[in-house]
């Protein structure tokens, strides 16, 4: 009776006790996911917070009676403090640094690519990846040092001090495509690595060389990684800041000419910026309808280049 | 059948053929040549500017400063005293007693103050490490003609004084120990904002997440933020945490005042804003190390009873956190080298004391070398130089604790 008195209550024991453990647990882990999830959801706050804040601050902009949206797109002129805001000046200077910079960097970083996944040997490839890797890591205000000093004398020295002056669109772009010469590189050579190993050995079994092999059957099939890899990079161009903010020059200048001096959008932002303005002058405000220009054109070029990467992906069984 | 085997596309010109793959590949190769002369080119250019002669011209000969016939060198603190003190104004040495009294003051502190105060020497022309070493005789003679008063001197612009000293208008007593505080300190915030919160989403995402049209734009939001441009972000933190969030930023919410402190530019924001920044890579990497650990390990422990959030902790990221803390090094060492979002969110152009606080006004590493890289004269890129050394070396030290913790930790199922 007592032995089965001291059983019965054992089990209610353990059974409050482990009632009492899976009730506080089950808190404990709501909370923990409910933490969890906050903390995905802090992305989506950034997101918002840089919409609104920055379509905020434009709208202001836009607001002010100085500034005339069409006015500012069919005029070439940006001083924002004598009233004047054509914004071509900073855009042809955006787009020429861009075009240089992928000059650069489609052709070599396609040419590293295909060498790397096709022609070399692993030896050679495990001294080349890290190469690669330290470009990808160096900061861009080292590029930047490295346009100002050393890529603009070597312009100077080939094409004359009177032609190349010392801030040029020129020396900055071609800079820049050594800064995204490993991100087209990286990308593109995931891109050829997926193709199956099958399309390759027909190919060569047809009898195709070496290069008809990588040029006919590989690189086609790997298109649409390579157009994505070529997107983004392009998107990084135009978001790139410290090259253009050091090598490019500081003053909107509307010209073609890659030799003379010219600002970007970015190197713009950097400069006002880092002035002492107050918070309330129109070059201020400015800065704001800038980076959501910025913005709307990289957020645009990155999901073209997911959806080119969704859409046309060859899928392989 | 013989016909079909002579088709006249087979088989032709093998020769041909061949010869333009030899041609490609050279091309192939070409360009990766390029890619590692650039690299090479880099790193000699910054080398090249970090040493070399440089003419200096002294305001007061050192060697006129001698106390009964001490020389500089050789002098004891009462002596150095009393060579700066006759040389500056009452008011500039009281002003140097109230920073820090003269008896407290070091002996290499106060001949450093006789350095910078009254011998003020001038950088009138400096050369790099190539023509220091390829025509040396140029030089000499060069800097007897242009600069007879000048002394000729082959010096490192990098050195552990110059990783020492605080910041200086002065080329020959400019240091980056400000700098270098700065940027650990934002450094610091940055991990403590980014770290939890983005292994915490990583989880949500590989754990927890359901595929719902929520997750799903969670998913798709984190990979276009990893896009934006970094100057973007410093916008961001302008708006938010500078200007919305002034007193929170510099303190005064808690009461703390720091007359230094300018309208909430402070290294909280500023590591704030680099957190920012780097959510997404952490993110993207931390999921990638959880996505590794094997399904076995999450089934045994749900076998043995465990809950989810027993199962994660105890077992999940265990296994996944080399995977995780190399993520985070990549990052910090990405928020290390950035400087557009700091510009934008305001660091300071010029502090010569150390950060104290998160309140602090702030400058960093690489904040330091584009205000040096933007001034004309020769010997501000040669600091520049020296501070991209600094840099890099830097990096290359967070990059090989990564590499050394994937080798030490990795693990293969």
């Amino acid at each position: 009776m007592i032995e089965q008195e001291k059983k019965s209550s054992a089990t209610t024991v353990f059974r409050q006790q482990s009632n009492g453990l899976r009730g506080r647990r089950r808190i404990g882990e709501l909370i923990i996911q409910g933490l969890l999830f906050f903390s995905g959801f802090v992305s989506i706050f950034t997101t918002i917070g840089i919409v609104y804040e920055l379509g905020k601050e434009a709208l202001l902009f836009f607001q002010m009676p100085q500034v005339n949206i069409l006015k500012s797109l069919t005029t070439t002129i940006w001083q924002p403090h004598t009233g004047n805001f054509g914004i071509w000046p900073l855009v042809t200077s955006t787009l020429m640094t861009t075009t240089i910079a992928m000059l650069i960097a489609i052709p070599l970083g396609l040419g590293v690519a295909i060498y790397l996944s096709e022609y070399a040997t692993p030896k050679a490839r495990s001294i080349l990846k890290p190469v690669l890797e330290v470009l990808a890591g160096i900061p861009t205000i080292v590029y930047g040092y490295f346009a100002l000093t050393f890529m603009t004398p070597f312009l100077r020295s080939i094409f004359g001090k009177d032609v190349v002056e010392i801030y040029n669109t020129a020396s900055a772009g071609l800079v820049m495509g050594i800064l995204i010469l490993p991100l087209i590189t990286s990308m593109t050579e995931d891109a050829l690595s997926a193709v199956p190993r099958s399309l390759r050995e027909a190919a060569y079994g047809m009898g195709g060389t070496r290069l008809e092999v990588a040029l006919q059957v590989i690189l086609p099939a790997a298109l649409s990684g390579i157009a994505a890899a070529i997107i983004i990079g392009i998107s990084r161009a135009i978001g790139e800041t410290m090259i253009v903010a050091v090598a490019a020059g500081a003053g909107p200048n509307f010209t073609l000419n890659p030799f003379k001096g010219a600002e970007t959008i970015t190197g713009h932002i950097v400069r006002i910026s880092g002035g002492d303005l107050s918070y309330d002058s129109i070059d201020y405000n400015s800065i704001f309808a800038l980076g959501l220009l910025l913005f709307i054109i990289t957020l645009t070029l990155n999901i073209i280049s997911q959806r080119i990467v969704r859409r046309f992906r060859e899928v392989y069984e | 059948m013989k016909e079909k085997l002579a088709n006249p596309n087979y088989d032709v010109n093998i020769e041909g053929r061949n010869r333009g793959g030899l041609i490609w590949k050279w091309i192939f190769q070409a360009s990766t040549v390029v890619g590692i002369i650039a690299l090479t080119a880099l790193l000699l250019n910054i080398m090249d500017s970090a040493f070399g002669y440089v003419a200096l011209e002294a305001k007061v000969d050192p060697a006129t400063l001698t106390v009964d016939g001490v020389s500089l060198e050789n002098q004891n603190k009462e002596q150095l005293i009393s060579v700066l003190q006759s040389h500056i104004s009452s008011g500039a040495y009281n002003k140097l007693e109230k920073d820090q009294p003269f008896a407290e003051r070091s002996v290499a502190n106060i001949r450093q103050l006789i350095l910078e105060r009254v011998v003020k020497y001038d950088v009138k022309k400096s050369w790099s490490l190539w023509e220091s070493i390829t025509s040396a005789d140029q030089i000499k003679q060069e800097a007897i003609k242009n600069y007879p008063n000048a002394k000729l001197q082959f010096i490192s612009w990098l050195s552990s004084d110059f990783v020492d000293r605080p910041q200086s208008s002065e080329a020959l007593t400019a240091g980056v120990r400000t700098a270098i505080l700065g940027s650990l300190w934002t450094i610091l915030f940055t991990i403590l904002v980014a770290f939890p919160i983005g292994v915490g989403a990583a989880i949500y995402l590989e754990e927890y997440a359901t595929d719902n049209w929520l997750n799903r734009l969670i998913r798709t939001n984190i990979n276009n933020l990893a896009g934006v441009p970094s100057i973007v972000y410093g916008i961001l933190g302008l708006a938010i945490f500078v200007r919305a969030l002034e007193p929170l930023m510099s303190g005064a919410i808690f009461g703390y005042v720091d007359p230094t402190t300018a309208n909430g530019r402070t290294v909280l924001a500023a590591g704030l804003t680099l957190g920012l920044l780097v959510l997404p890579i952490i993110i993207i990497n931390a999921q990638e190390a959880i996505r590794a650990v094997p399904q076995s390990l999450r089934k045994a422990s749900y076998g043995l009873g465990a809950t989810k959030w027993q199962t994660v902790w105890s077992h999940v990221l265990p296994n996944a956190i080399p995977g995780i803390l190399t993520g985070t090094i990549l990052a910090v060492s990405r928020a290390i080298g950035e400087t557009a979002p700091l510009v934008v969110v305001g660091a300071s152009t010029a502090i010569s004391f150390d950060p104290t606080s998160p309140f602090s006004k702030f400058t960093t590493l690489p904040i330091q070398i584009y205000q040096w890289t933007s001034r004309p004269q020769d010997e501000f890129r040669s600091l520049a130089a020296a501070a991209i050394i600094v840099l890099l070396i830097i990096l290359l030290g967070l990059n090989a604790a990564a590499i050394l913790l994937r080798n030490r930790f990795s693990r293969s199922y």
